[in-house]
């Protein structure tokens, strides 16, 4: 079915002068419904989920037998068998085999970096078209052995005589044959990314209350957005899932708040620094669950898609990312977007109230209101993110509107594209809407104390300015 | 989904024992492969008069054309492929006698997967007493005669109306369907041809025969396939894409697995929508014309089954089936006709049932939407060719038993009478309807309008 791959800008003379930079644009996204860890998808894999995220790409779009520009995405939790995964996720699909692909991978930015990188080649000229994206399943994750037993494993495959392959087996003891269950702790210090966020939530002085409220925010604004038929075109159901399952319709304050805390075991009787309470705070309600899933976003260039009268939903008009020392506590492990966000505007002459949309992921509940609480506040901005005063705050109307990962679950390279989908989709709406252009801003929070952020960007029509082909 | 019945008493011991046993051993049927020859055999065209230019004569001309071994006088030896029956000329009882005797010696000398057409004039209001009698004695006669046919042949009739010669693109272009593998399983059924429109003269001619019209009938049109996840619909779907159609395939986003497993496949495009939402004719349209241009056919192919008996019918089990079955097929229709939707004249093609035709006990929902689709398709046919009206048809075309999902689901023994009542003694195939609807949506098919075709391999319940 892919003997005939049509004539693309890829193999025809280039018609964009490489280096000069253009707009690279958001045409549409497809992702599988996201399914809590060992349930639907508990014997799917990375390469299975990705390929058929890229198969319901393909199909709404109708890239069948496509030489795309390239395909980049990734996986958090990997199996070394997946050393090639995106690439090997390309030739199990429609798309013309002839579609280059690599992996990338940046924690839970995994897919926000992907799309940042395919939208900068497209930009430059170097593509014309691509698809970010990002798969991760918990369920499925791979199990490494203990450092003994590798070691004598290797030794014996190294062995050439039955005596030595004996001799290398002899060291293994009782103790290393206990497989190592892969652990999101973070490596320097021992601590998962909950008791992370447990400290700085404290830190900051975030109540469970306004933890909660934003957790059944989210919840109902997805559930909403799934009620009116929002996803109908940016999801393709997979092994007879038709939702993300993760989404309680039926969630309430009275129920979060009957949760026990399930972070920030060392907090307890200790003072936080501000001398605000130190009672933990964060429970499986207001907290992400771990989840299985993938996604995709196909972005262009102008020209590219109009020859195939795809939609153009949203530019992505810049990006930054940003690193924090989590390490030595002076900051806390994901507050690494709030100094992001700040160089981003800062860059493009933006204030923060500058936006249509906020999509800040939810890694936790206290993770947004503790970024959205940093930037009010006028001595860290000054002190820690080096401005003259507060950066400022959000309409809170605006802000994750309809839902994100606390309510939708958080496969963590799949997120990232959702988040591109679901907003530059919003964009076109409230573009077509009020013929004027609309700018979100997206921030994704990642282990190692890294933070991604993105402004897109949509354009009403008569507006574009590189959308040379239109005629 | 396999009739195993069918490869029993065709294969092996068990066809020996069949045989001995004589149990019905009914054939495997010969469906459309690229590359094969139109019929099994030379055709025989009957009931023209030697040495005079008649409709007889035209017709074999035509048949010519498409490089066939085309004969107008029986022998004994030739086992004949197809049988043509012109009886377009008769005008009184009397005159069917010959050609009907003629048709007679010859049935004997038909190759397994055979054809029976008869070309007659259809009745018209302005026929005189004697005149009506011997055109409406052609549709008794097809019916029977087909009845009557074994290993695979079908007899099937086109009644050409007054305006239309019977060489017409119109005509040769149902003949040849009904000559065709593709018409496998329809038996026993009479098309009504008129003229159609005038602009619409893409149709394959006698001249054409090979021609590349022919492989691609679709060819630069756009169709739109709703419930095209599976069964039916997903073969309607890749049947349209291999006549050229590119094809937007629709199904409720419940489905959209599936649906972009049979996208991917075809080179369409895949829309998850449910065809009971209020805008679902805007979403149709907003994605046929902002991604292909337009739509040139649209076949309303969703549908769902709730069989209950009227005894004990629940509220929502008879308005599901009234909503999806019929109520969606109206509103997107009228919303596109509305809205000037579609690009060229309009091609409509429904799915209605041999249950909207017959009554099926426990279908009382299921039968009235089945029915209702053939009411609806006749109105919207009458606006279509209305003066000044779009143009275009609509038709539908109602299977009978098919080997699907949805029959796998029926008991044994219901299922085994199912398939055993009908002529040709088995279930159709989903590709049996679907080449029915590519035929409906074709150039071709122009002069056929406001007809219902039975793909139903001339089951006994209904005409």
């Amino acid at each position: 079915m892919r003997k005939s791959p049509r004539q693309t800008p890829e193999q025809a003379p280039a018609t964009s002068t490489p280096g000069a930079p253009r707009d690279a644009w958001v045409v549409g996204g497809n992702r599988i419904p996201f399914a809590r860890a060992g349930k639907k998808y508990s014997s799917a894999s990375n390469q299975e989920m990705f390929t058929a995220a890229l198969e319901g790409l393909v199909a709404r779009f109708g890239l069948q037998g496509e030489r795309l520009g390239e395909v980049v995405g990734g996986a958090v939790l990997k199996h070394s068998r997946d050393f090639n995964l995106v690439r090997e996720s390309v030739l199990g699909s429609s798309l013309s085999p002839e579609t280059p692909a690599y992996d990338l991978q940046q924690a839970c930015a995994t897919g926000l970096e992907a799309t940042i990188t395919v939208a900068n080649k497209i930009r430059l000229g170097q593509v014309e078209s691509g698809v970010a994206g990002g798969s991760d399943t918990v369920s499925d994750a791979p199990i490494a052995v203990s450092e003994g037993l590798r070691r004598a494993l290797l030794e014996a495959s190294h062995a050439k005589t039955f005596g030595q392959r004996v001799k290398a087996f002899a060291k293994v003891r009782p103790s290393d044959l206990a497989p190592l269950t892969p652990a999101t702790d973070e490596p320097r210090t021992g601590l998962s990314m909950g008791e992370h966020q447990a400290i700085t939530t404290a830190r900051w002085g975030i109540t469970r209350e306004a933890q909660d409220e934003l957790a059944l925010a989210s919840h109902e604004h997805l559930a909403a957005a799934w009620d009116a038929g929002f996803f109908d075109d940016l999801v393709t159901p997979f092994r007879g899932l038709v939702r993300d399952d993760n989404l309680r319709t039926d969630s309430s304050l009275e129920k979060l708040a009957a949760l026990k805390p399930v972070y920030g075991k060392r907090l307890a009787g200790a003072a936080a620094g501000d001398g605000s309470s130190a009672e933990p705070t964060m429970t499986a309600g207001n907290s992400t669950p771990l989840t299985d899933g993938a996604s995709t976003v196909l972005l262009a260039s102008a020209e590219w898609a109009r020859e195939r009268d795809l939609p153009l939903l949203a530019r992505v008009v810049d990006a930054e990312t940003a690193a924090v020392d989590f390490v030595h506590g002076h900051e806390g492990l994901l507050m690494a977007p709030a100094h992001a966000v700040p160089r981003l505007l800062a860059r493009n002459g933006l204030a923060l109230g500058d936006f249509d949309l906020y999509e800040i992921h939810e890694a936790f509940a206290s993770t947004v209101l503790t970024t959205l609480k940093a930037w009010e506040d006028d001595e860290y901005c000054r002190t820690e993110l080096g401005l003259d005063g507060a950066l400022g705050s959000i309409d809170r109307s605006r802000l994750n509107v309809n839902g994100s990962s606390l309510a939708a679950g958080h496969p963590f390279a799949a997120t990232g594209g959702r988040i591109v989908a679901t907003a530059a989709k919003l964009l076109a709406a409230k573009t077509a809407e009020t013929g004027a252009p609309a700018r979100a801003l997206i921030s994704v929070c990642a282990a190692g104390g890294l933070g991604v952020a993105a402004i897109l960007e949509s354009v009403p029509a008569a507006d574009r300015t590189d959308d040379t082909t239109a005629a | 989904m396999t009739d195993s019945y069918v490869k029993a008493v065709n294969s092996g011991v068990t066809k020996t024992l069949a045989k001995k046993l004589g149990l019905p051993r009914p054939a495997v049927l010969r469906r459309f492969r690229a590359g094969d020859p139109l019929t099994v055999g030379p055709v025989l065209v009957l009931g023209g008069t030697p040495g005079v230019r008649d409709d007889a004569d035209r017709v074999a001309e035509a048949l010519l054309a498409w490089d066939l071994d085309v004969r107008q006088t029986a022998d004994d030896t030739t086992r004949w492929g197809a049988v043509v029956v012109v009886l377009s000329g008769i005008e009184r009882p009397e005159d069917a006698s010959a050609p009907v005797l003629a048709l007679s010696a010859s049935l004997r000398r038909l190759a397994p997967n055979g054809r029976v057409v008869t070309i007659s004039r259809a009745p018209a209001d302005t026929d005189s007493p004697e005149l009506a009698a011997a055109r409406e004695g052609v549709d008794g006669l097809l019916r029977s005669v087909a009845k009557e046919l074994r290993y695979g042949a079908t007899g099937n009739g086109i009644q050409v109306t007054d305006d239309a010669p019977v060489d017409s693109p119109n005509v040769l272009a149902t003949l040849r369907f009904f000559l065709s593998a593709k018409s496998a399983f329809v038996d026993g059924q009479l098309l009504r041809v008129g003229a159609g429109a005038p602009s619409d003269q893409g149709a394959p001619s006698g001249d054409q025969g090979s021609g590349a019209g022919l492989d691609q009938p679709l060819a630069g049109k756009v169709a739109v396939v709703t419930g095209a996840a599976r069964g039916i619909g997903a073969q309607v779907a890749r049947t349209l894409a291999r006549d050229g159609a590119k094809v937007v395939v629709v199904d409720v986003p419940a489905a959209g697995e599936a649906l972009a497993k049979v996208a991917n496949e075809i080179k369409g495009t895949a829309l998850q929508l449910d065809v009971t939402a209020d805008d679902a004719g805007a979403r149709i349209l907003e994605h046929a014309r902002a991604r292909h241009g337009g739509i040139d056919v649209l076949v309303h192919n969703a549908g769902i089954l709730r069989d209950k008996l009227l005894a004990n019918m629940s509220a929502d089990k008879w308005d599901a089936v009234v909503a999806v079955n019929l109520a969606a097929q109206l509103r997107i229709t009228e919303y596109l006709l509305g809205a000037n939707g579609f690009s060229s004249e309009p091609r409509i093609v429904s799915l209605a049932s041999t249950s909207g035709i017959a009554g099926n006990r426990g279908q009382s929902n299921y039968a009235f939407s089945k029915a209702g689709v053939i009411g609806h398709t006749r109105a919207f046919a009458r606006l279509l060719a209305a003066p000044g009206g779009p143009g275009g048809t609509a038709n539908a075309v109602a299977p009978g038993f098919i080997e699907t999902d949805m029959t796998a689901s029926i008991p044994f023994v219901q299922r085994e009478v199912a398939r055993r009542v009908a002529s040709l003694q088995q279930g159709g195939q989903p590709v049996d309807v679907a080449e029915a609807i590519a035929f409906l949506a074709s150039p071709g098919a122009a002069g056929v309008n406001g007809q219902v075709l039975r793909v139903c391999g001339q089951n006994v319940v209904g005409r």
